[in-house]
């Protein structure tokens, strides 16, 4: 909501963990679901998302992604003008022009993702008849989906969660036993895990996304899933619906996050503990060397982190187990109780977990708190670090390999960079 | 509905952010769904701004929609007048919320708070940011300096005897492509003309300023695109002469003094003599000849590229090959400055159709947006960026206006450096059989681990829409002829022989045809 109804509640969850959350509903300074197209374009090798929506989401996308730098995008916004707005039937004759256009255009595009923008939804623009309709109308060369990035369905990660659940009802079936590796990794990260799963003796191993949608992994009442980012409530559920069950773990940031992921899955596939540890000694201590580097540095420093991507809940138990740092608040945009369980049973006590956001109330906090380092987004930054907080970038966590025992050491070195930059800066 | 996989102009609201922005004590409530918050990013990562943008956004999600957004428009208001106490209060709505119809204007009187408050309407649907700004900024200024309008009719009484002339600068905004410095120059140019500057708005006024802006003998709008509709209703209500002459480049800049001058009933002659430009002499300097002819395309907003045209072929001895701007609103502009060069005008806020154009005209230097300037890398070109939208870079943390005599040499050398300096470019072709020169050999500049060249790196690395067009085939000795031409325009003399050969009928090009083509292109 708006700052607006912005009473600060302090309440306890329900369930098991009995942890304090602070529920906030005001103006909240986050990206909207769209911006998920940026990673996830390039995840997904042979997919092109277009954005039915206004200026506005354009001009977001390109501002998010430095969309110059490319000849031509797999991305962009078919931008709804007066004349749509005039008359339904007419907008759904114009996106089939666009769509036509397009794939003309782009002979190279087999999958084709329709976003959803708040604009769309508002005027009830109804995409998923027209990803049917044009399904019909260009299969089998190119596969239409759609799914909604718009702000008041999805809060920036969320629109991720939303595309891979579009994807769940086309996927192949299978009855074979399988692991099912959920959420967008970078390349390197995916086989680095598919290296590890291998020696750990798990043999069926496949990922969603896939990097070319010729390539959909298959589902069904054998598949176990892991999911590999916190953001993932509609594609869980609706990989359920297909008969799959999830695998509870903790998510694999930093050693501890990576080694308890991984065992997770072990378990549920009966592999015995000593290959598991054969498999994850030697990358498990070179992990733990990497961050023996960093933990020096930042122990004993004061951490607050704005809610953006839901990783703030791992990314705080990261920090705070594994390099001693004190977090005094960790702000997600949503709380998702079941996939979180394992992470906040991690979680140290005293750790401020709130949910929501109102934003001027959040920096009134955060200034009384004069934390060592904030992790926000880019419109707070550099206003921070103007009143003497020393920030990180949160959406670096999305564009950067942070995930596993190779990359903990990168992940504690996003966090060192900056405060490191400040002893070093005598202006 | 229209495919956009870019676009030069943002949406209107993010034009009245950009106004909203540069004043102080103003406070814009924006009521917009969530994640429209983006847009702050524009200002404190673009511009490096230190402060947040003075915007409270509503970030309304869907489970508001059934219920009371009006509400929580009117909350949102309440509350940033609570926390930020600005003077004046500026509301809205982004696309969405223009859909849902809550009129912002009318929920934000129900609130009945203590200052005034301006709704603007901004049609997210037809129009765009800098339409966006200049309605932002007219409805602001007819706000605050409406009250003090004389009653029709009603003549300016004459300046007081001792008084210097005073006169508003009139559009420069948050995110403007050198906004701040041009304000610096021009304000220091009035100065040696015995011209005070009463108010720079938007930036850095306040509603309270704005009040004032009757007050001052004239008006300089320096940015058409966002001061003019200000200017003009400023001239109807309070008969303030306009000065409309832009000054970027040497003459426009002459031009501008003498305007002013004629306005204000000052004598210019000493400002204009005392001109100390180094553009003038660095043009004419025997090393610039070889500027002579270059082909440029040009590219903008209407401001700019106009400017730029004149620069390019009075200052520089450039010729235009191509003019064109995003800003439809100034389309008659561009198309009459384009008549004057003799070219077609390129009209459009589609890249791919300024990527085609610039590909067509086989241009030497693109003078262009950060967009030109990614295309022109595409394409080989040298580049150089002269308008907005605004990118990290055209904030240098040096002094470097466009506007005014300073603006004239920050031009030369922005414009004459990516070119291949002259004294160099004869010194290739005259040496270009020693060892270090040959066509393998690397930029001395980037060390020796780019001694080897590849080839595609060349600018001779035939683009996609030449290709088509080759039909002619080469005889080897004529290709070997041609490897002779220094690499960087080879490529240029491969098209033109080929262009050459093609319109004449010419199957196969000999060395006889590479000479003749040079001949019929020599220039």
């Amino acid at each position: 909501m708006s700052a607006a109804a912005a009473t600060v509640t302090s309440s306890t969850t329900g369930g098991c963990e009995d942890r304090p959350v602070l529920r906030e509903r005001g103006q909240h300074s986050v990206f909207c679901g769209l911006t998920g197209v940026v990673w996830l374009h390039r995840k997904i090798q042979d997919a092109f998302f277009l954005v039915v929506g206004s200026r506005t989401c354009a001009h977001l996308l390109q501002s998010a992604a430095g969309v110059m730098i490319f000849a031509e995008p797999r991305f962009g916004t078919a931008i709804i003008d007066d004349r749509d707005l005039a008359g339904l039937a007419d907008a759904n004759d114009e996106l089939d022009r666009v769509v036509t256009q397009l794939l003309e255009r782009r002979p190279d595009i087999k999958l084709l993702f329709l976003v959803g923008s708040c604009p769309s939804e508002v005027i009830k623009l109804d995409l998923s008849r027209a990803a049917l309709r044009l399904n019909r109308q260009f299969a089998p060369g190119v596969r239409v989906l759609s799914y909604s990035g718009s702000g008041i369905e999805t809060t920036f990660t969320q629109g991720e969660d939303a595309c891979l659940a579009s994807m769940v009802p086309v996927l192949p079936q299978t009855d074979a036993s399988q692991l099912l590796v959920v959420g967008a990794l970078a390349d390197v990260v995916e086989d680095q895990f598919a290296r590890l799963f291998a020696a750990m003796g798990i043999a069926n191993v496949r990922f969603l996304p896939p990097r070319n949608s010729g390539d959909l992994p298959p589902v069904g009442a054998a598949t176990q899933y892991l999911l590999a980012q916190p953001f993932l409530a509609d594609t869980a559920r609706a990989l359920e619906q297909r008969g799959a069950t999830r695998i509870a773990a903790p998510f694999p940031l930093g050693v501890e996050g990576t080694t308890l992921w991984l065992q997770a899955a072990a378990d549920a596939f009966g592999i015995d503990p000593t290959r598991v540890r054969a498999a994850t000694d030697m990358p498990r201590e070179r992990g733990k060397r990497a961050l023996a580097n960093y933990r020096d540095r930042l122990a004993g420093k004061r951490m607050f982190l704005f809610p953006d991507s839901q990783l703030e809940i791992p990314l705080a138990r990261f920090v705070s187990r594994e390099l001693g740092m004190q977090v005094i608040e960790a702000g997600t945009p949503y709380l998702h109780r079941a996939h979180m369980a394992d992470e906040l049973a991690l979680l140290p006590a005293g750790i401020q977990v709130s949910e929501g956001q109102d934003v001027e109330r959040q920096l009134d906090r955060c200034r009384d708190a004069r934390p060592d380092i904030t992790v926000c987004g880019l419109g707070l930054a550099n206003p921070l670090e103007a009143e003497g907080l020393t920030t990180k970038w949160s959406i670096e966590l999305l564009f950067t390999p942070v995930q596993g025992y190779d990359q903990a050491g990168d992940l504690a070195e996003l966090f060192a960079r900056p405060l490191v930059r400040r002893t070093r800066l005598a202006v | 509905m229209k495919l956009t996989l870019w676009t030069y102009e943002g949406p209107p609201h993010v034009g009245a952010m950009r106004v909203a922005t540069a004043m102080e004590g103003l406070h814009y409530v924006l009521h917009a769904p969530q994640g429209d918050t983006y847009a702050d990013l524009l200002f404190t990562m673009i511009e490096r701004q230190s402060k947040r943008p003075p915007v409270t956004y509503t970030t309304f999600q869907a489970r508001d929609l059934g219920g009371d957004t009006a509400e929580l428009f009117k909350t949102a208001a309440r509350e940033a007048y609570e926390r930020f106490r600005p003077q004046a209060l500026l509301v809205g709505a982004s696309c969405t919320a223009e859909l849902i119809q809550d009129d912002p204007g009318g929920l934000a009187r129900a609130v009945a708070l203590p200052i005034p408050v301006v709704p603007v309407e901004l049609p997210s649907y037809q129009k765009k940011e800098n339409w966006g700004s200049a309605e932002t900024f007219y409805q602001l200024v007819r706000a605050f300096a409406g009250p003090q309008a004389p009653k029709p009719g009603t003549q300016r009484a004459p300046r007081p005897a001792g008084q210097r002339p005073r006169c508003n600068l009139l559009g420069p905004t948050a995110l403007g492509f050198r906004h701040r410095d041009d304000v610096s120059e021009i304000t220091g140019l009035l100065d040696r003309m015995g011209i005070d500057v009463h108010v720079v708005a938007p930036l850095g006024a306040t509603p309270a300023d704005l009040a004032t802006l009757g007050e001052a003998d004239f008006n300089v709008v320096l940015y058409p695109e966002t001061g003019m509709p200000a200017a003009q209703w400023l001239l109807r209500t309070f008969q303030q002469p306009v000065v409309k002459t832009v000054p970027i480049g040497i003459g426009a800049t002459r031009d501008f003094i003498a305007e002013v001058a004629g306005i204000a009933g000052v004598d210019a002659t000493a400002v204009l003599e005392a001109d100390d430009s180094r553009l003038p002499w660095y043009s004419r300097s025997v090393d610039s000849t070889y500027l002579t002819g270059k082909r440029v395309f040009i590219f903008g907003d209407a401001t700019h590229a106009v400017a730029a045209a004149r620069i390019a072929a009075e200052e520089l001895g450039f010729t235009v090959v191509g003019l064109g701007t995003y800003s439809r609103e100034f389309a008659r502009e561009v198309r009459e400055a384009a008549a004057r060069y003799g070219v077609e005008a390129t009209i459009t806020d589609d890249y791919l159709e300024v990527e085609a154009a610039i590909a067509a005209q086989h241009p030497e230097l693109v003078l262009g947006t950060q967009m030109e300037r990614h295309i022109a890398k595409r394409l080989g070109i040298p580049c150089a960026v002269i308008s907005a939208p605004v990118h990290v870079q055209d904030f240098p943390a040096r002094y470097s206006p466009q506007m005014g005599f300073e603006g004239a040499n920050v031009i030369f050398d922005t414009w004459v450096h990516p070119l291949m300096m002259g004294l160099e470019e004869h010194l290739l072709h005259m040496f270009r059989d020693d060892a270090e020169f040959k066509d393998e050999a690397g930029a001395s500049h980037l060390g020796s681990h780019a001694a080897s060249r590849p080839v595609e790196a060349t600018p001779e690395a035939p683009e996609p829409v030449m290709v088509a067009e080759r039909s002619v085939a080469w005889d080897p000795a004529a290709e070997k002829e041609l490897k002779k031409i220094p690499f960087f325009v080879r490529g240029k003399a491969r098209r033109n022989t080929e262009t050459f050969a093609s319109d004449r009928g010419i199957a196969t090009i000999t060395v006889d045809t590479l000479y003749d083509a040079k001949a019929h292109f020599g220039r």
